[in-house]
């Protein structure tokens, strides 16, 4: 529901944004179990239901489980289909996450990021996602309401290219995105509409006539070569995320790309983090910049597939950079990110100096002070040349 | 209803030359369920033998649309399927006149255990669609482990008949009765013995709108340590001892659908399984005893209700 309204914006909640662009995209099925924080993602989509503002087939099943195998039969019979969750139920999730990209089914789900339990906490981490970054869908990062609106669109596009033909997962920060009231700018109904365009599946289970078999017995000497063909089209996904980017920005003047890098052309140090503290880490370094550091940062848009190139490309140069995880990978050497971005620089001429510095877990604030404090941090690595401290939990 | 004539007439469904045992209580089950349904079908099996021995890639012997996701989620899986054709009717991409019957097929690992909640969510939610269990007891496909219809006292690989303790020790889950209290508008127990009630059952189920159910005895020679051409003639011995009762419950009545003309001793349908040989040792008798109550009790609990509402 808007809240405020001033020319050409709207006041929305990053969920009440994500069900305005879910009715606007008027799914075939939606299939969802509540949670908090992407309750009302669904709560609002309902009413959009009730109110017959859309022709969806809402199934209101009775676990998260139960929510993506109903996708993916939805999915498997041709049909649009949405859903959203958050930590644990993304976590039940899990099994049928990776069946319906093995079956290549471009679903689309929105996470609002949630830390796992235990302890139980309802708050903002991204421990949930990162738990399924191994899942094969396509993980793209919000770091505003706009954002996660506007991936949400682009995500449908991506999602069905048939190119790639994998589920997409949009990620926005629990509480902090999810239900902070931003103005954001909305498309016209029927600009989404044409942009998304209708989805015609190849296989529908629907054909009678054309009868299909999915989710077929495959052993050794077939399923690898599914696999191979799963991790091709997961790579292609990157080169249509930066299509659909562009293209986005063409109609709508909002353009995106794979990571949103701020500050950086000229940086000596820099944060790498994702998603809302983002924009902390960037007034942390606006100050810096003020006193003449040579400060940036770089958020990752787009996580799975992780384009490793792009990013080491536009880090190379830095000298010290902290990549900051707001989940822990518990493998004892830092966070998800942290490794992703580290490997990716192994084969940059001049590595730079690569630290892992976990931060915000169960919805643990971040604030400019703390980005500062590893701003200062990485200062004592370029005047010293070395890493301290490889790995540590900040914000505690 | 149809005939067996006509039944005959009407295309396979589920072809010939897929890999289930000799002797498998599931492949005449799907096939008759199939053929009863006289129209254009759609299914999903949970996974398990049908599963496993019907879809090894390349290869495939549904001459239907059919899906396979998981293990515990064959009624979720279907939930989303039927409703995408609802989403489409209303959006008119299917044609007019055109009418898909929905079919998830579930052995008693996938319905009675692991896949009870999905089911529990679809029948309460609703979709139009056919549910069928194919209970032979056991988790066959995994090796014979015990499951929640593991009859008393079977000898299973996770309920061994040991020197201490003589094989599974509880009673079978009563699925039928839990479908049954989701006030669904058809559920029914049925054998492919027994053919033409199973055929008659099965097209009521997929002409009753909303969700319905058929919990099917289905012989396992590998399971039940039986001969393979034994397994129609057990599966009548199941009904015929009255362990495994027909009736069907209609828009809340229940009706028994078949009543043996003289109730067998359940030893006759016991005696011949390696499943029950220890209950046969002098020292189990009261086993034997105990279970042959227990059936003559569930069997007159119908009868008192036969033509009643429950």
């Amino acid at each position: 529901m808007a809240i405020t309204m001033t020319k050409g914006q709207t006041g929305l909640t990053g969920n009440a944004a994500i069900a305005v662009a879910m009715k606007q995209i008027n799914p075939d099925v939606c299939a969802a179990y509540p949670i908090t924080p992407s309750t009302t993602v669904i709560e609002d989509f309902s009413s959009y239901v009730a109110d017959g503002k859309v022709t969806t087939e809402l199934i209101t099943v009775e676990s998260e489980h139960s929510a993506m195998s109903a996708c993916i039969g939805a999915s498997a019979a041709g049909a649009r289909v949405m859903t959203a969750t958050s930590a644990q139920g993304l976590a039940l999730m899990w099994e049928m996450l990776y069946i319906a990209s093995g079956m290549r089914l471009p679903i689309i789900l929105t996470n609002v990021n949630r830390a796992l339990s235990a302890p139980i906490n309802i708050h903002c981490d991204h421990s949930d996602s990162m738990g399924a970054r191994d899942s094969g869908w396509i993980q793209i990062y919000s770091e505003t309401v706009q954002e996660g609106y506007d991936n949400l669109i682009q995500a449908v596009r991506i999602a069905e290219d048939e190119r790639v033909l994998l589920p997409a997962m949009v990620c926005l920060d629990g509480f902090i995105t999810s239900h902070a009231i931003e103005n954001i700018a909305l498309l016209e109904d029927e600009d989404v509409k044409k942009f998304v365009g209708e989805y015609r599946a190849q296989n529908s289970l629907l054909d009678t006539d054309k009868p299909s078999t999915y989710g077929a017995m495959t052993l050794p000497d077939v399923y690898i070569n599914f696999k191979h063909q799963q991790s091709q089209a997961i790579a292609r996904a990157k080169e249509v995320v930066i299509e659909v980017g562009k293209e986005f920005g063409k109609k709508f003047g909002r353009t995106y790309a794979l990571f949103d890098a701020y500050r950086l052309e000229d940086a000596e140090a820099a944060i790498v983090i994702l998603n809302s503290a983002a924009g902390t880490t960037k007034v942390a370094v606006d100050e810096l910049r003020k006193q003449g550091k040579l400060v940036g940062a770089l958020r990752p848009r787009l996580f799975r597939p992780f384009p490793f190139k792009e990013i080491a490309d536009a880090l190379s140069h830095v000298k010290a950079i902290a990549v900051l995880d707001r989940a822990d990978s518990m493998s004892g050497f830092g966070g998800p990110v942290f490794n992703e971005v580290r490997s990716a620089l192994y084969d940059a001429d001049k590595r730079p100096k690569v630290m892992s510095r976990i931060y915000g877990l169960g919805g643990r604030d971040y604030k400019v002070k703390d980005a500062l404090g590893v701003f200062n941090e990485l200062q004592k690595v370029l005047e010293t040349g070395k890493v301290e401290t490889l790995q540590k939990y900040i914000t505690i | 209803m149809a005939t067996l004539k006509e039944l005959s007439k009407r295309d396979e469904l589920l072809s010939g030359g897929h890999r289930l045992c000799a002797g498998c209580g599931i492949p005449p089950i799907v096939r008759l369920v199939l053929r009863s349904a006289n129209g254009p079908v759609v299914a999903t099996t949970a996974t398990g033998c049908l599963e496993v021995g019907t879809s090894i890639y390349p290869y495939t012997a549904w001459r239907i649309p059919w899906i396979h996701s998981a293990f515990e989620n064959a009624a979720a899986t279907i939930s989303g399927v039927e409703s995408a054709y609802k989403a489409f009717k209303k959006r008119g991409k299917i044609p007019e006149g055109k009418d898909i019957k929905f079919v998830a097929f579930g052995g008693d690992g996938g319905t009675y255990d692991i896949g009870l909640q999905a089911l529990s969510g679809a029948l309460e939610r609703g979709h139009n669609f056919l549910y069928v269990c194919y209970d032979n007891g056991a988790y066959m496909n995994t090796g014979i482990q015990r499951s929640s219809a593991t009859p008393y006292g079977a000898n299973t690989t996770t309920s061994p008949a040991g020197e201490v303790i003589p094989g599974k020790q509880e009673w079978r889950k009563d699925l039928t009765r839990i479908v049954i209290a989701h006030n669904v508008p058809y559920a029914a127990q049925a054998s492919p013995s027994n053919w033409a009630d199973l055929s008659k059952k099965a097209e009521k189920a997929l002409n009753t709108k909303g969700p319905t159910f058929l919990n099917v005895m289905s012989a396992c020679p590998l399971g039940w340590y039986t001969k393979p051409e034994e397994s129609i003639k057990l599966s009548k011995l199941s009904v015929d001892t009255c362990y495994w009762p027909l009736y069907e419950v209609e828009d809340g009545i229940l009706k028994i659908t078949y009543r043996p003309k003289e109730k067998k001793p359940l030893e006759e349908w016991l005696k011949p399984q390696g499943r029950f040989k220890h209950l046969f040792k002098p020292e189990n008798r009261h086993i034997l005893d105990k279970f042959q109550a227990r059936v003559d009790i569930e069997w007159q609990r119908l009868l008192d209700l036969d033509g009643k509402r429950v």
